[in-house]
C-alpha cells in the first residue's frame, strides 16, 4: 500500500471512480450545450439569461462545475507526481492547482446566481 | 548488417555511448538476436549481457531491439532488422549495470511487493490442496509469466513511478493469486492494491500486451483486479 495524501479521496478506487462519474456529467453537460446552441441559431441574451435562471439549469451547470473541478484536480494530481519529481515544486504545483479551482467555483457560483 | 549497440562500463566510460559495429551473418541466415549478439562478443570480448536457456524460458535477455523490447533468444533478425540496421538498448528505465545488463532490484521489489506465494491459513490436508480442473483453468494466461520484465519496462507509468506502481508484470502475478481456489487472503491482498498508485497508476497504454514474449495480457489482468477492488467496495 502506497500512502498519498494529496489525492483527490485518498483511495485509488475512489479517485478513479470519481474520474469516470464526473466525465459522464461533463459529457452530458456538453452534449446538452452543443444541442441547446444548434436548435437555437439565433440566440439572443434575453433567451440565453432564461435559460440559466431556471434553478434546474442552476443546479446541473454548479454539478458540472464542481464536476470539472473534481475531474481536473484528479488528472493534474496524476501529472504530477508522474512527471515533477521534486517534491517541492510538485506541492507548489499541486497547491495552485487547488487555488485555482476554489476559485472557479467561487467564480462559478457567483455568475450563476448574480444573473 | 550494422549492428548498433549501447556501451556503458561504469568503471572506464565517463558517459554510454552507442558503438557500430558490421556483422556478416554466416549463410544469410535468419539467426536470432542472441546469436548475434555471440557475433559480436566474438568480435569484443568485453561485450556484456546476460543470457541462460537461449529459448525463452528465464527471461534473462531481456532487451530493446529497435525499440521495442523482447527475449533475443527467440527473436529471430527478420522480425526486427529494419534497413539492414538493428539497435540494441538495454531495458528502458532501469539503471544500467554494464552494456545490456540492468539492475533488477526495483522490478524485483514490486514482485515482492504483491506476496507471490499461496497464502492459506486452513488447516493443510493429509495430501494436498485440490484444484476443480475449471478452477485450474483459471490461472491459464498467469503463471506463464517468466518475469523478464519486458512489460514493466515498456510501461511509462512504470518509469516515473517504478517505486510506487506495482508495474504490469507484479500486477499479473497479483491477479495471479487472487484468482487462485486455494488462496484465502484476497481481501488483504485486495486492501494493499487500493490506493492511487499500486494498481490505479495503469492508463490502459497497453505497451505491456505489446512486448511481452510470453503472449500474456497483464491489461487484462488489472481490469480484473479492479472489477474485484469495484465488486468489494460497493
Ligand atoms: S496497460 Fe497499464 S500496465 Fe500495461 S503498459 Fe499500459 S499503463 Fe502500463
Ligand atoms: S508478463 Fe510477459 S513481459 Fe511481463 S514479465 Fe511476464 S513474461 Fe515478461
Ligand atoms: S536466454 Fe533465457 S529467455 Fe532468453
Amino acid at each position: 500500500m502506497v500512502t498519498s495524501i494529496t489525492s483527490f479521496g485518498r483511495s485509488g478506487l475512489y479517485d478513479w471512480m470519481m474520474q469516470r462519474v464526473t466525465a459522464l456529467v461533463l459529457l452530458t453537460y456538453t452534449v446538452f450545450m452543443i444541442g441547446y446552441l444548434l436548435f437555437n441559431p439565433d440566440l439572443g441574451y434575453e433567451q440565453w439569461k432564461e435559460l440559466f435562471s431556471g434553478t434546474a439549469m442552476r443546479i446541473y451547470t454548479l454539478l458540472a462545475i464542481l464536476s470539472m473541478v473534481a475531474h481536473a484536480w484528479i488528472g493534474m494530481w496524476s501529472v504530477s507526481t508522474d512527471y515533477i519529481k521534486a517534491t517541492g515544486a510538485r506541492f507548489v504545483f499541486q497547491s495552485a492547482c487547488g487555488l485555482l479551482a476554489f476559485i472557479y467555483v467561487v467564480w462559478g457560483v457567483q455568475i450563476l446566481w448574480g444573473i | 548488417m550494422l549492428v548498433s549497440v549501447y556501451r556503458y562500463n561504469p568503471e572506464v566510460d565517463d558517459a554510454p555511448y552507442m558503438q557500430d559495429v558490421h556483422i556478416d551473418i554466416p549463410g544469410g541466415k535468419d539467426i536470432m538476436v542472441l546469436d548475434l549478439l555471440q557475433l559480436l562478443k566474438e568480435k569484443d570480448s568485453t561485450m556484456a549481457y546476460r543470457r541462460s536457456c537461449r529459448e525463452g524460458v528465464c527471461g534473462s535477455d531481456g532487451m530493446n531491439m529497435n525499440g521495442k523490447n523482447g527475449l533475443a533468444c527467440i527473436t529471430p533478425l527478420s522480425e526486427v532488422v529494419e534497413n539492414d540496421k538493428l539497435v540494441l538498448r538495454p531495458l528502458p528505465g532501469l539503471p544500467v549495470i554494464r552494456d545490456l545488463v540492468v539492475d533488477m532490484t526495483q522490478f524485483y521489489k514490486q514482485y515482492e511487493k504483491i506476496k507471490p506465494f499461496l497464502i492459506n491459513d486452513t488447516p493443510a490436508p493429509a495430501i494436498e490442496r485440490l484444484q476443480s480442473p475449471e478452477e485450474r483453468a483459471e490461472l491459464d494466461g498467469l503463471y506463464e509469466c517468466i518475469l523478464c520484465a519486458c512489460c514493466s519496462t515498456s510501461c511509462p507509468s512504470f518509469w516515473w513511478n517504478p517505486d510506487k506502481f506495482v508495474g504490469p508484470s507484479g500486477l499479473l502475478q497479483a491477479y495471479r493469486f487472487l484468482a487462485d481456489s486455494r488462496d484465502t487472503a484476497t481481501n488483504e491482498r485486495l486492501a494493499e492494491l487500493d490506493d492511487p498508485f499500486s494498481v490505479f497508476r495503469c492508463h490502459g497504454i497497453m505497451n505491456c500486451v505489446n512486448v511481452c514474449p510470453k503472449g500474456l495480457n497483464p491489461t487484462k489482468a488489472i481490469g480484473k483486479i479492479r472489477n474485484m477492488l469495484i465488486q468489494q467496495a460497493t
